[in-house]
């Protein structure tokens, strides 16, 4: 048997202000000519892996306290610095997650890439153009030599995350490291990026690291596949047998958790219509740029239904959402709830609708104060709506109980909690109201997949129990499909499809719901019933 | 609180600058005792040199003590300074709330505002207003306070601006809670440590520009501070060189003091919020 391109051997990395190990003797290898996929959640230790291979780690933070990274024979770990700089780029390759924040903003596009031949090659400067220009169509965009002279900003993400796979490939390497790639992206794009760096690595014969944490995206290109779990691995071997007999029960709860093929809920009879959504338009004009985020928006939201708003990114869900809570005012249009026009209220006349909508935010850090107890957090609205502290207090306590937060969380500070925790503790505040409708725009986004399977389940059971109407604004229809009683599709401002959340998933009506549901990634894997 | 503290003790010249600030907050408080006449009185012959017939410090142009002077005086400097840096912090922490708030055409008059007192040198400024208001305490802690309250409020509107679309206070603001709740509550906690910061060295700014106002004569004539006695004694520097040189060591020591607590403080609040973001 050949010798493995990369082989990890126990490897361990530890925090210099101490504390336990981040990653604890981590092994596997990356052989010539396959795609490892190495999944795991957050805080696994699945990129600082990746990092300490790029010997990326700073030291005043990570060290490699164990074990060896060997590459072709040779052992990396305690490599100085400058022999580093010769590896990386010609030996390894990065795509980062957000290809943003990886190019420099001001600089054009053609010569970021250039930059890194002349460092490392002796080529001339025409050389050199030809072999950006001869990349940049190997990574299939469109018009090489526009793009060229392009800024960052010129371009779209998908556009930055080729030219981001460009400059990885730019010397060659052996090894390409890709650190959730399309988290970042669009469904649409994903797909795109996905079979790109697919068709990359089968061309140049390279081994692939590509982290992830979305199992639809591993059963679409992985060759192996490494589970991982705070920073150890727990489960590896062909993608065939990860993917259809996983072993540990670790990997079967994560595989379980993933949304896929939903069934959907049963078909309920429909029911008053609480909110009816006429004409809505919204235009954002910034320095000259008109976007139009909402272009003649019909829409009713039923008596206790739950509606899913699915769109790309830029698709206006959330300003529709914003829109209808009252944070962002429409430029025309109607907002009825219960017959009642909503728009145009001032903030006295708005003040008793207030509390009947309430919202669930995407980020569940950023969403309460961090100088505020939870109980605080909670009870505040009610306060402000008149209840007596004690009863806000008591009530808030009773709501933390609800969404599975007892004992002392109530007095204890936001950053005592895990992301899923505060997202619980989002909802209770929400429903610290009693409103009658909630809208929860991409409440589930920022999770993990296990977690967020939870946080889905208490949304599902606490609408139930308070019959609330629910806006579930999310940019994956996996997740909507599941939960949801219908759907809206979005795109460019206006709604394109509106229909039962089994139908949209499984006989999409509309061109664009079809792309989308194509590009759902992990479409040919059949997921394991792993309940039995 | 207790991560604050060990944060602010591993800035060795914070601890430092705390340590003479307590000094001479010991040495104003307890300026009484150490010289019980009065520091106007002429306890001595005129030009004594230090260490010289029980004077520690020396005797001024009219035989008055300056280590009297010094004690008492920074009582007044110490005082002046909190009070018109507690006056402009108190301004401006609200200008700047109010208008990176509320944003649009309330941010843009304030602005304009700020902007006018900018683009006069403030120095001039609070000589023109101790000036046109006659000199007296009150007037030299208005004329600080008008001058120093502008980069503050621009700190606090910029604060206020990006704070305002965090998601926790859009949902204070969906719990129906008031503007000015929302504010005080929300906002403003959060943004308090820039505040404490910049506040700690605008009290070193107002001792040094009360000191100029005094040694150019406009200060309070009846008020005994470091500046007075240095611009008094301005005109015999080169025969009695202590009667400017001890008032004016114990500026520098104090203004350098509050410099390393401010820069002490901003070690220790802003890593401490950078760190908490991480893990």
């Amino acid at each position: 048997m050949t010798q493995p391109l990369l082989d990890i051997r126990g490897l361990t990395v530890t925090v210099a202000q101490g504390g336990p190990d981040v990653v604890q003797a981590v092994s596997y290898t990356v052989n010539r000519n396959e795609i490892l996929c190495v999944v795991g959640e957050s805080g696994s230790g699945k990129s600082v892996t990746a990092h300490a291979v790029m010997g990326l780690l700073s030291p005043d933070q990570l060290n490699v306290s164990a074990g060896e990274i060997l590459y072709q024979g040779r052992n990396l770990v305690g490599l100085p610095n400058s022999e580093w700089y010769t590896l990386r780029g010609k030996c390894f390759g990065m795509v980062f997650q957000e290809p943003m924040t990886a190019l420099n903003p001001i600089m054009r596009i053609g010569r970021q890439v250039d930059e890194v031949l002349q460092r490392h090659t002796d080529l001339d400067s025409a050389a050199r153009r030809n072999r950006v220009l001869d990349l940049f169509a190997q990574v299939l965009l469109p018009e090489p030599a526009a793009i060229y002279d392009a800024y960052p900003f010129q371009l779209s993400g998908g556009q930055r995350q080729r030219v981001v796979i460009a400059m990885a490939l730019a010397l060659e390497p052996d090894v390409l490291i890709a650190d959730e790639p399309t988290t970042a992206l669009d469904v649409t794009t994903q797909a795109q990026i996905l079979s790109l760096i697919k068709d990359i690595q089968r061309r140049m014969g390279i081994g692939v690291i590509f982290i992830t944490h979305d199992f639809g995206v591993v059963a679409d290109i992985a060759d192996r596949i490494v589970v991982m779990r705070k920073g150890e691995v727990v489960e590896s071997g062909p993608a065939e047998q990860i993917l259809n007999q996983p072993e540990h029960p670790y990997t079967r709860q994560l595989i379980a958790a993933v949304p896929h093929k939903p069934q959907g809920k049963a078909a309920q009879p429909e029911r008053a219509p609480l909110m009816q959504v006429r004409g809505l338009n919204k235009t954002f004009v910034t320095g000259g740029r008109r976007v139009t985020a909402l272009r003649d928006i019909e829409l009713d939201i039923h008596q206790g239904e739950t509606l899913g708003l699915v769109g790309e990114s830029g698709s206006g869900k959330s300003t529709l959402g914003r829109s209808l809570i009252g944070l962002i005012p429409p430029d025309r249009g109607s907002v009825k709830m219960e017959g009642r026009e909503l728009l145009g209220l001032n903030a006295r006349e708005f003040r008793p609708y207030r509390r009947q909508i309430q919202m669930v935010f995407q980020d569940p850090y950023a969403s309460l104060n961090p100088r505020h107890r939870i109980a605080d957090a909670i009870s505040q609205g009610p306060i402000a709506f008149g209840e007596t502290r004690s009863n806000a207090l008591r009530q808030a306590r009773e709501l933390l109980e609800l969404v599975g937060l007892g004992g002392d969380a109530a007095d204890r500070y936001p950053h005592q909690f895990s992301g899923g925790q505060r997202q619980r503790i989002g909802i209770a505040r929400a429903l610290a109201l009693k409103p009658r409708m909630l809208i929860a725009d991409e409440a589930v986004s920022a999770l993990d997949v296990s977690i967020q399977a939870q946080v889905l389940d208490l949304l599902k059971t606490v609408s139930g129990q308070f019959d609330l109407s629910v806006l579930f604004i999310t940019h994956d229809l996996r997740v909507a499909a599941q939960i949801c009683d219908r759907i809206a599709v979005m795109r460019q401002g206006e709604i394109v499809e509106l229909d039962r959340a089994l139908r949209i998933f499984y006989e999409p009506g509309h061109e664009y719901t079809r792309r989308l549901i194509a590009s759902v990634p992990g479409q040919s894997w059949e997921k394991p019933d792993l309940a039995a | 609180m207790k991560d604050f503290l060990h944060a602010f003790c591993r800035h060795k010249g914070g601890v430092a600058g705390v340590i003479v600030i307590i000094a001479v907050a010991g040495l104003a408080l307890a300026a009484n005792w150490i010289f019980p006449h009065d520091p106007w009185e002429i306890v001595n012959a005129p030009f004594m040199p230090p260490m010289t017939d029980d004077t520690l410090l020396g005797t001024d142009t009219l035989g008055r003590d300056i280590g009297a002077g010094i004690a008492y005086g920074a009582r007044l400097t110490l005082l002046l300074a909190a009070v018109s840096t507690a006056v402009s912090i108190l301004f401006g922490v609200s200008v700047g709330a109010i208008s990176g708030f509320y944003g649009g055409r309330v941010d843009q008059a304030v602005v304009g505002f700020i902007e006018l007192f900018q683009t006069i040198p403030s120095f001039f400024l609070a000589v023109v207003l101790v000036a046109i208001l006659t000199p007296s305490m009150t007037t030299v802690i208005f004329a600080i306070a008008v001058v120093s309250w502008p980069p503050l409020a621009r700190l606090v509107r910029a604060e206020f601006m990006s704070l305002k679309n965090r998601e926790f206070v859009q949902a204070a603001m969906l719990a129906g809670q008031s503007n000015a709740r929302i504010i005080l509550t929300q906002i403003l906690p959060n943004s308090l440590s820039p505040v404490i910061v910049s506040g700690s060295l605008m009290v070193a700014s107002a001792i040094l520009l009360e000191s100029a106002l005094s040694f150019l004569g406009l200060g309070d004539p009846n008020a005994m501070t470091w500046g007075y006695i240095i611009g008094a004694s301005r005109s015999v520097l080169r025969d009695a060189w202590w009667m400017s040189v001890f008032p004016g060591v114990a500026i520098l020591l104090t203004v350098l003091s509050l410099n390393l607590i401010g820069e002490a403080l901003n070690d220790a609040l802003n890593p401490k919020l950078a760190r908490k973001r991480t893990t």
